[in-house]
């Protein structure tokens, strides 16, 4: 009895603990598998990237790591401790939170926003410092009503940091936002991971995934389909360049599969193609042979680095297709 | 792990940001000040007490009897005699223009005495809706004029000691009553709405995931509500005092605990209707489905005695009536505190069992 008390507690002081992991996490919504069966392991001082399109059970994933959903199977722990009993408390404490969509109070100003969610926890920064951080400064006696959707989305982050937690949720932070109120909340999530502080992050932008996070996990239908440094899954593809074509006529993506250098097709919309491509040199003149051959006209042809976005379309893809 | 200077306590920043929230919306302000004040006004002037209106009369028929008879009537108090055709008065009646008829035949010694030294009284036939209480108030009161001009003695003396009416005005009956209205409307929008918007905008779900305690977000609110109510219960006293004499026989500390009492029972029943629903729409109709009722049949605008008897116990069992008996009793009666107990038992019960409810239904998201 006494032994596992002790152990337990142990484990949660446990530097090395993750500062997530979640094993078999499995969530239904009616005959939506929301969540289907979903394992991942953030380390301490990392910043994870969950990528995925619509649907895919990015929120749900997250909120069920934050505590607020309840999974239908699998286990989850935080920081060394799972949710549920006295524990909860302390977890609370030490997890910053930004829900996909929250509308704080209307009639309260920017600085009583955060005075409020300030006097919730027993430590952390001063409000003043919260605002200076997040750019809020000038806009502090602002209602909140009056925000634009960036000062918004920063004035959410600024509750989430309010309490310097260890443990930082952010759902989609900039969604909607122009690049540069974009860059502002990459700067702070920045300072936030150079701090030591371990960040949990879901976005529909692959630029933002591959400057803000250590490695990213790919979702799709409640599954993770992918998982690694973006540099590594990038890697993964096989493909030195995109190369990305548009022709005039009709043309199948089996005549491009199996000609030397190219890793992968896909067909995007009638006429667009994106192939991957080992080697540009033995690549290119057999792509030109085929269209020669099959008599179509080439409209455009562009090559490029492949980057995350490419790992994501190239997933995502086959995927779609495979149905 | 100690707060520094500038962190005042989670339930005293909760109970701030609610007094903000509210005070900052200025359409609520009216509701809750503005409104009841002008209901009372309109009202109290509506229903003030007059002297009891002039019986109007419709007087027909021929021959110097008749003028006699106007004069007699227009000698008489409270009575206000309309010379008509015989067509025009039944019209009149009919409509409500006049209260009774009076015709007025020649006296029967004129007929068979051809020399008419003096004239006998004249013969009167009544014509007056008998089922109308005001037609047969002015039976009464035609006859008992003409009557007497004509020389009758009362055959018993009576004395007529009139009563003050201090505490038994419409108004008197009014102000009350309209302080449970407004306790518990502002009750039940200030709570229950708030609540359902909060979660809408998923904002309960935010506060949910800080360490903040439950308990204190709910606390806040009722701590909000009573800086309210003390405002809004002593704005209509003092307005009822001041300007139509509306006197508070009781004690004003048996008021303000009725007030307490009634308004942190209305707050239960708010958390109650607010535990579950998301949509704000759904909310209301709950609201509306819980308030109107009480509106119409908890004696806030007249006496729920009217009723019939068989469903008096369930109408005093309802939280309005319980509240709008106790602070009546208080303000009109003069009773104590302890006299009102049966009224304080009923918010009581109403209180714990919806809190209690509301408790276990809460969602957070
Ligand atoms: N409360 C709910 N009730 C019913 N279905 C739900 C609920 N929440 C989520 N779902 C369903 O679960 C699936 C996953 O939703 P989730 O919000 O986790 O996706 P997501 O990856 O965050 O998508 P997005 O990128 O659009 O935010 C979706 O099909 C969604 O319709
Ligand atoms: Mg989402």
């Amino acid at each position: 009895m006494t032994a596992t008390a002790t152990s337990s507690i142990s484990a949660a002081h446990d530097p090395d603990a993750a500062a997530a992991r979640c094993v078999g996490l499995v969530k239904h919504y009616d005959d939506v598998k929301a969540v289907d069966g979903l394992d991942l392991e953030v380390r301490r001082g990392e910043c994870f990237g969950l990528l995925g399109p619509n649907g895919a059970g990015k929120t749900t994933t997250v909120e069920i790591l934050e505590g607020l959903i309840r999974p239908d199977a699998g286990r989850v722990e935080l920081l060394g401790r799972q949710w549920g009993g006295q524990k909860d408390q302390w977890l609370r404490e030490r997890v910053g939170i930004q829900l996909q969509q929250t509308d704080l109070a209307d009639k309260l100003t920017v600085e009583e926003t955060v005075r409020l969610f300030r006097s919730f926890y027993p430590s952390g920064r001063s409000v003043a410092d919260t605002l200076e951080l997040l750019g809020l400064r000038a806009k502090r006696g602002a209602r909140v009503h009056k925000l634009s959707g960036g000062q918004k989305q920063r004035l959410a982050l600024a509750c989430a940091l309010v309490s310097e937690p260890e443990l930082l949720f952010l759902d989609e932070p900039t969604t909607g936002l122009d690049p540069q109120a974009r860059h502002r909340i990459w700067d702070v999530v920045e300072t936030f991971g150079a701090g030591g502080g371990s960040v949990v992050l879901t976005t529909h932008y692959m630029e933002e995934a591959a400057r803000l996070c250590d490695r990213v996990a790919i979702v799709d239908r409640g599954r993770i389909i992918a998982q690694g440094a973006p540099e590594a899954l990038v890697a993964e593809l096989d493909a030195e360049q995109i190369v990305q074509l548009r022709v005039d006529g009709e043309l199948d993506a089996e005549a491009l599969r199996d000609l030397p250098g190219v890793t992968h097709v896909e067909k995007n919309g009638g006429d667009l193609f994106r192939l991957g491509v080992a080697s540009v040199g033995e690549a290119l003149p057999a792509i030109l042979g085929v269209i020669e051959a099959k008599s179509v006209a080439l409209q455009t042809m562009t090559t490029k680095q492949p980057s995350l976005e490419d790992v994501f379309i190239h997933l995502t893809g086959r995927k779609l297709r495979d149905e | 792990m100690s707060r520094s200077g500038s962190v005042r306590h989670p339930l005293v920043e909760l109970t701030l940001a609610r007094l903000r929230e509210f005070g900052r919306e200025r359409g609520a302000i009216f509701w809750t000040f503005g409104f009841p004040v002008l209901l009372a006004v309109g009202l109290g002037i509506a229903f003030r007490s007059k002297p009891p209106p002039q019986v109007r009369v419709a007087v027909v028929g021929q021959g110097p009897e008749i003028v006699s008879t106007m004069e007699r009537l227009h000698r008489a108090e409270g009575i206000k005699p309309l010379r008509l055709s015989a067509a025009e008065a039944t019209g009149a009646l009919r409509s409500g223009k006049v209260d009774i008829i009076v015709e007025v035949a020649p006296p029967r010694a004129a007929a068979s005495d051809p020399k008419g030294a003096e004239p006998g009284p004249p013969r009167l036939v009544y014509r007056f809706d008998t089922l109308q209480p005001e037609s047969r108030y002015a039976r009464l009161l035609v006859d008992d004029a003409l009557q007497r001009a004509l020389g009758r003695q009362d055959v018993m003396k009576a004395d007529h000691r009139p009563v003050s009416a201090r505490g038994s005005r419409y108004i008197d009956f009014l102000i009350p009553g309209l302080i449970g209205l407004n306790v518990m409307s502002s009750s039940m929008w200030g709570i229950g709405y708030a609540v359902v918007l909060a979660r809408r905008r998923r904002l309960l779900k935010r506060l949910a995931a800080t360490p903040m305690r439950r308990s204190h977000y709910l606390l806040s609110f009722m701590f909000s509500r009573i800086v309210f109510l003390a405002a809004e219960v002593a704005l209509l006293v003092a307005f009822g005092w001041l300007v139509f004499g509306v006197a508070v026989r009781g004690s004003l500390l048996a008021v303000t605990v009725i007030s307490l009492l009634g308004s942190l029972s209305f707050m239960g029943l708010a958390l109650l209707v607010a535990a579950r629903p998301d949509s704000t729409e759904v909310a209301s109709g709950w609201m509306n489905a819980a308030m109107l009722p009480m509106w119409l049949l908890s004696g806030s605008f007249f006496s729920y005695e009217r009723f019939p008897e068989s469903v008096q116990p369930f109408l005093k069992a309802l939280p309005l009536t319980a509240f709008n008996d106790a602070l009546r009793g208080v303000i009109n009666d003069g009773a104590s505190l302890w006299q009102t107990w049966p009224s304080l038992v009923v918010l009581a019960a109403w209180g714990v069992c919806c809190f209690g409810l509301a408790l276990k239904l809460f969602r957070w998201q």
